[in-house]
């Protein structure tokens, strides 16, 4: 009995380290060298593998960082500044400095604007119904309302208003991404450069028809006057295919085209009051 | 006994309400608006200037590059906006308006209502003619007619089959095109025959119209190499790869075209557009549409000019019932819902169809249960539920593993889908992406 139990043990002790042996041989022939910074990189990267750096998760930005000459054109949406010092610091580079941005949606279609001529019943997918047609409204640039950028948002910054059924962006939560911008079938949603207490000036409007079909189809539509273009001080403006656009890197915040603008097409958002003119008819959209 | 396709395919409440309803001409409206991409390839160039005085027929958009087609202005009058305009799909385009001022017709147009039925033409010529009186498939896919009838070099044709099926419920202008106009409608058969070099043509017709099988059986009689197929109803016989296989039996592959069996198939109203372009030199600018519904007091088959009004269709079949709940343009099945009446007729609009509210709601979509009753709906033998999925979750790569290309949309999964899930929805999105990465490979 007992030399059987001897046996056993003394075989599979032998079999065991002979498996041992050869997985060691074949461990060592096939290593796989990498460099161990990428690892180091991708433990300070968020981790929210959003693609918002333009690749396909954190530890492929990771390699990317690790194999880059320089962080020219390189940063991370969501770690921002903070996290791309570090990476610097372990890779051993100049951190580029990026200025942090924040999604904004450039259409103010509520139901009150912009009025409804149709209801749809089809799949609730904005690709869908961009594709099928023009939309519930006379304009056919603007919100779906479907929500296809809220289903993308991996932060939990967007939500759709019932009221004005359109999608709200959550400042605090945002980290710039762009999920929502690529998700949008209608380009409406554009990453804009962050501002102090969060302040944003734009043009909250894609459509490019002519003035009067513009504002027939919405009353708070940029009907491409050039009134704006002409206030501006910082030539921040520009204006193309009946539209108006605020470059948000030239502009100052100093709110002159907001009192300009005959429609009410540029929001002015998480501004103070202004004092001197206390009905201002422009601000429609407080967040 | 009547032959079908073998897979799939429904059988919905046909409603042919204006089966027996005479083709009647819509009096002229005040001005018509004639978008310059009424066809499948590049919009057509405007030829006019605003301003200028054109006659009816007179071309006002140049075809551009070899899929496109002409355009032709459907009245006499003075060009009054060339600028985008709305059409069927909300969308704006490009499009010629036309205010009305009597009618005058260009000179070489032949508007005598008699039968010439003697094809004189060359085979070139023939196509040549085709090309410049704008025609396309007026079944509804709008393809550029004198493409389909240039044979390629390789290829084989030896069988021509026209499309008499009217698959679609409500819709009866091809039926009463068949009925009022045989005899035409096989003439231009014959022109297409001669052009594709073919010397049988099989009319395929469902056996729910036996007035236009019985008038067009005993008119072929008079015609060379034409006969007639009786068909069983079911849906979507009416698409080329099912009514191909009814009728000879021959099997489409998959993502290839009907030339790849040696058929060509054009629709009934094709041939009677093909015989008045080659017979009488008169461009595409007329059509026959249904305008239908349940409610509607007046409902008929009128002869319209392209670039005509919905809402002076709708007005002419007795105007907008109260309980109107949906405009579709087009069948039920395969057509769009229009958000707005005020768009105008195209070369693809076969019918308008007003559904009341009741009908018209779609019900609230539940989960799949897996049944299956879409893969045995659909006449391509593809996976619908699975189609649907996966485009839904933007997995298009595996959508194109499952041919999703090969879907035609006919809409028989979401008809039959007890869960009401609106699978085509998805599928359309999918095999419009799909196509798009397609050519996008191509090019690069």
């Amino acid at each position: 009995m007992s030399s059987t139990v001897l046996l056993t043990i003394i075989m599979l002790s032998l079999l065991g380290l002979l498996a041992a042996v050869i997985l060691y041989i074949v461990a060592q022939k096939f290593k796989v060298v990498e460099d161990p910074r990428i690892d180091l990189v991708n433990e300070v990267l968020p981790g929210a593998n959003c693609g918002g750096c333009g690749f396909t998760g954190c530890r492929a930005f990771a390699e990317v960082l690790v194999k880059a000459e320089s962080f020219e054109g390189l940063n991370c949406p969501v770690g921002g500044a903070e996290t791309m010092g570090k990476a610097a610091v372990i890779l051993d580079r100049q951190p580029v400095a990026v200025e942090p941005k924040i999604a904004v949606l450039r259409c103010n279609g509520t139901p009150e604007n912009c009025k409804r001529t149709s209801y749809y019943d089809g799949a609730m997918n904005c690709r869908v119904a961009h594709s099928l047609y023009g939309g519930t409204t006379a304009c056919h640039y603007g919100c779906l309302g479907c929500g296809d950028c809220v289903a993308a948002c991996k932060f939990d910054a967007m939500y759709m208003d019932p009221v004005t059924q359109l999608p709200v962006i959550i400042d605090e939560k945002c980290v710039a991404c762009g999920a929502c911008v690529k998700a949008c079938p209608r380009n409406i949603i554009e990453l804009r450069k962050r501002n102090r207490k969060d302040r944003k000036i734009f043009i909250s409007c894609v459509n490019k028809d002519k003035g009067g079909p513009a504002r027939k189809a919405c009353s708070v539509a940029c009907i491409g006057c050039g009134k704006c273009v002409k206030v501006c001080p910082y030539d921040a403006i520009t204006m193309a295919d009946n539209l108006a656009f605020i470059d948000s890197f030239k502009c100052k915040l100093c709110r002159k085209c907001v009192t300009e603008c005959p429609t009410g097409a540029i929001l002015e958002i998480n501004f103070p009051v202004r004092e001197e003119k206390p009905a201002e008819p422009a601000v429609t959209e407080v967040n | 006994m009547f032959k079908t396709f073998p897979k799939g395919g429904i059988h919905p409440p046909e409603n042919k309400i204006t089966a027996d309803k005479a083709i009647t001409v819509l009096p002229l409206p005040s001005a018509v608006t004639v978008p310059l991409n009424q066809h499948i390839g590049a919009p057509a160039i405007p030829v006019v200037e605003k301003g200028a005085a054109v006659k009816a027929g007179q071309i006002i958009g140049q075809a551009k590059g070899f899929v496109s087609a002409n355009i032709h202005s459907p009245v006499s009058g003075k060009v009054s906006k060339i600028e985008p305009v709305a059409d069927t799909t909300g969308y704006k385009q490009m499009a010629i308006v036309i205010d009305v001022e009597g009618d005058e017709w260009i000179e070489t147009t032949d508007r005598s209502a008699t039968l010439v039925k003697e094809v004189t033409m060359t085979r070139e010529q023939i196509v040549e003619r085709c090309r410049e009186c704008g025609l396309v498939g007026l079944g509804g896919a709008t393809f550029p007619t004198h493409i389909k009838m240039t044979v390629p070099a390789g290829k084989k044709c030896d069988m021509l089959i026209i499309n008499g099926v009217e698959c679609e419920p409500y819709l009866t202008s091809d039926h009463r095109l068949m009925v009022e106009k045989g005899a035409e409608v096989l003439t231009g058969v014959t022109i297409i025959m001669k052009a594709l070099g073919v010397s049988s043509a099989v009319v395929g017709i469902e056996a729910n119209k036996p007035d236009a099988i019985s008038q067009l059986t005993s008119l072929a009689g008079g015609f060379e190499g034409i006969s007639v197929q009786p068909l069983r109803v079911k849906y979507p016989q009416g698409g080329e790869k099912q009514l191909i296989k009814a009728c000879t039996g021959r099997e489409v592959p998959s993502g290839g075209l009907p030339l790849d069996v040696g058929v060509v198939v054009q629709n009934v109203g094709t041939a009677f557009a093909v015989y008045e372009a080659v017979q009488k030199n008169k461009p595409l600018i007329e059509r026959v549409v249904t305008v239908t519904g349940k409610s509607l007091s007046q409902p008929g088959n009128f002869l319209v000019r392209i670039g005509t009004s919905v809402t002076k269709l709708i007005e002419a079949a007795g105007g907008m019932p109260g309980d109107t709940g949906k405009i579709v343009n087009g069948g039920p099945m395969m057509g769009k819902a229009l958000a707005m009446t005020d768009v105008p007729v195209t070369k693809g609009t076969s019918g308008i169809i007003l559904f009341p509210d009741s009908e018209s709601r779609r019900d609230e979509i539940m989960p799949c249960i897996r049944c299956g009753k879409c893969s045995t709906a659909c006449a391509m033998g593809l996976e619908p539920w699975l189609l649907s999925v996966l485009s839904e979750k933007t997995m298009f790569e595996k959508a194109e593993a499952e041919k999703i290309t090969d879907c035609m949309e006919c809409g028989a999964c979401s008809y039959t889908c007890p869960a009401k899930r609106p699978l085509l929805d998805y599928i359309r999105l999918g095999k419009a992406t799909v196509l798009k990465m397609i050519r996008e490979r191509i090019t690069k």
